[in-house]
């Protein structure tokens, strides 16, 4: 399906104080993609993703969600099709009850009550969290939070899921569900993140933003082999891709190994 | 500062109490909003120099707080709270009004220690009420039931807002003002000069975490409009509920039930 497609061309910001926060990105992500959008602090990863639901308007440049660009006009149906889960859940959460709020969206879309209660009961039962239904957003644990703010934005079904930063401040075990629910997505999935060994379980294709540009847009493994450019980019291989810290061995990934096969096959 | 933090996990403690399951608990809350209202009203309408006529008044709360199961301890001790600030508007009274209102025995007792308790009285019995309000009810309960009542969306939305939120900002401030004092090293610091800046970088991070909400409540598709979903009914329980009291009220306001009382007691001591 053509209309889940993510493209920006040539797209440029600077904030109102003059900070060029973005100089020109461009790259096109097509249905079920799931790609991480990764880069230094201040490389304009959330500026970015701000731009993808029509929060912030380009300053030169375009987006366009699906087949239409991004403008006023269309930025009802964007905002519908682009889901977007923050990197605070506080700010996500605001209704009385997890029910409240995961309805907010359906109930504003002018769905029937019986279809929202539903949906509302299903994105709930999705992430794991139909037992917290009433209760209110203040008492639920850090972990809790965040799968409600991830069932907040599924109950509008969205075609493209932007996630900013998903598994800060969660615990090990609360990131390793949160990774094993957002595999299961078939939507075109879009994140940023610092985690890189979760980018590296979760997604084929990377972008590398440095000072707002891209710097590198390929397979993952690729991306996290090349030593220059992450150094450049202030960042580092994924620690499932480094040495064994006691003993030094590297873990081969099975496609290296087939890899290497082929190359004495060549040989 | 453990003094805020703890005042703020009673508030929420006050809320768990609204999820109970009690015949108080599941009327609807528009019957306890409209009870509890009439009942303020009533309470404050009384002379400035009425003690008697009041104390039939704890009946309400009292009977509340018996069949909604709550614990009266608790309650008594969030009273206290507001006790200083009452004794503070009251302790002027016995200063300025000295002339003698009533005699027990020997005892002359000036108008102002009478106006002084009767503030006293008041406050305990509107503030209790409140309390018991919330407490068998819960905040957002009684948003709603002002919703329900004709109070205005906008307020409505702002006072749940403010409830959401006010966890959050505590918190955020709870850490600044820690983090101030573990650099002070026990003393005061910069002192009262130091909460300025404070005061201010909070603020801009409120409204840092206002805009995002607003940009969260956007992306979900909104557009002035707010809805919540709750069932409500109105039935002869709340009917009877508010008319009820109501009338109770009406009648301990009109008839000084204390004094009827007090008059029988007498009779049969003679």
């Amino acid at each position: 399906m053509s209309h889940h497609i993510v493209e920006v061309k040539e797209l440029r910001h600077t904030y109102p104080d003059g900070t060029a926060a973005l100089n020109g990105v461009s790259f096109r992500i097509r249905h079920g993609e799931a790609v991480a959008v990764i880069g230094a602090n201040g490389a304009g990863k959330s500026t970015l993703l701000l731009h993808l639901n029509g929060y912030l308007a380009p300053t030169s440049g375009e987006v366009r969600i699906g087949d239409f660009p991004l403008t006023r006009e269309t930025l009802p149906e964007v905002r519908r099709t682009v889901g977007m889960v923050f990197q605070d859940p506080d700010d996500q959460l605001f209704m009385p009850t997890v029910f409240d709020d995961v309805a907010f969206g359906p109930l504003n879309l002018g769905l029937p009550p019986e279809e929202v209660e539903s949906r509302v009961l299903d994105s709930l039962a999705r992430v794991g969290a139909e037992h917290l239904t009433e209760k209110p957003p203040y008492r639920l644990s850090g972990g809790e939070k965040k799968r409600v703010a991830i069932a907040t934005v599924l109950a509008m079904s969205p075609d493209i899921l932007v996630m900013d930063e998903p598994t800060t401040g969660l615990d090990p075990f609360a990131r390793r569900r949160l990774i094993g629910l957002l595999k299961e997505f078939r939507h075109t999935r879009i994140f940023t993140s610092h985690d890189l060994d979760m980018v590296l379980e979760l997604c084929e294709r990377v972008i590398v933003l440095r000072e707002g540009v891209v710097v590198a847009d390929g397979p993952a493994r690729e991306i996290f082999r090349n030593e220059e450019l992450l150094a450049a980019c202030r960042l580092e291989k994924p620690l499932s891709m480094q040495g064994c810290p006691v003993c030094g061995n590297v873990t081969r990934q099975p496609e290296d190994i087939i890899r290497n096969r082929k190359g004495a096959v060549d040989e | 500062m453990a003094k805020i933090e703890t005042t703020f996990l009673d508030f929420t403690y006050l809320d768990l109490l609204a999820e109970g399951e009690t015949a108080v608990h599941r009327l609807d809350p528009r019957a306890k909003v409209l009870a509890t209202a009439v009942f303020i009203v009533v309470v404050v309408s009384f002379g400035r120099y009425a003690v008697a006529p009041l104390v039939p008044f704890f009946l309400f709360p009292a009977v509340v707080v018996a069949r909604g199961n709550l614990p009266a301890g608790f309650l008594a001790r969030k009273l206290l709270f507001v006790l200083p600030f009452v004794l503070l508007v009251g302790i002027l009274n016995p200063l300025f009004d000295r002339e003698t209102a009533l005699t027990l025995g020997p005892l002359a007792i000036s108008g102002g220690w009478v106006s002084f308790f009767s503030i006293v009285l008041r406050s305990i019995l509107t503030v209790g009420s409140a309390l018991v309000l919330i407490a068998t009810t819960g905040f957002t309960g009684i948003c709603l039931a002002l919703e329900r009542l004709g109070v205005p969306q906008p307020f409505v939305v702002q006072l749940l807002f403010l409830y959401r939120y006010i966890f959050v900002l505590t918190e955020e401030a709870v850490r600044t003002v820690r983090a101030r004092e573990l650099r002070s090293c026990g003393r005061r610091g910069k002192g009262v000069g130091a909460f300025a800046p404070l005061v201010g970088t909070l603020l801009l991070r409120t409204w840092d975490r206002a805009e995002r909400i607003h940009l969260a409540m956007l992306c979900r598709g909104f557009r002035g409009e707010f809805h919540v979903r709750r069932a409500y009914r109105f039935g002869t329980a709340e009917t009877l509920f508010t008319l009820g009291w109501v009338g109770v009220f009406i009648l301990f306001r009109l008839v000084n039930v204390s004094a009827i009382l007090g008059g029988w007691i007498t009779e049969m001591l003679q």
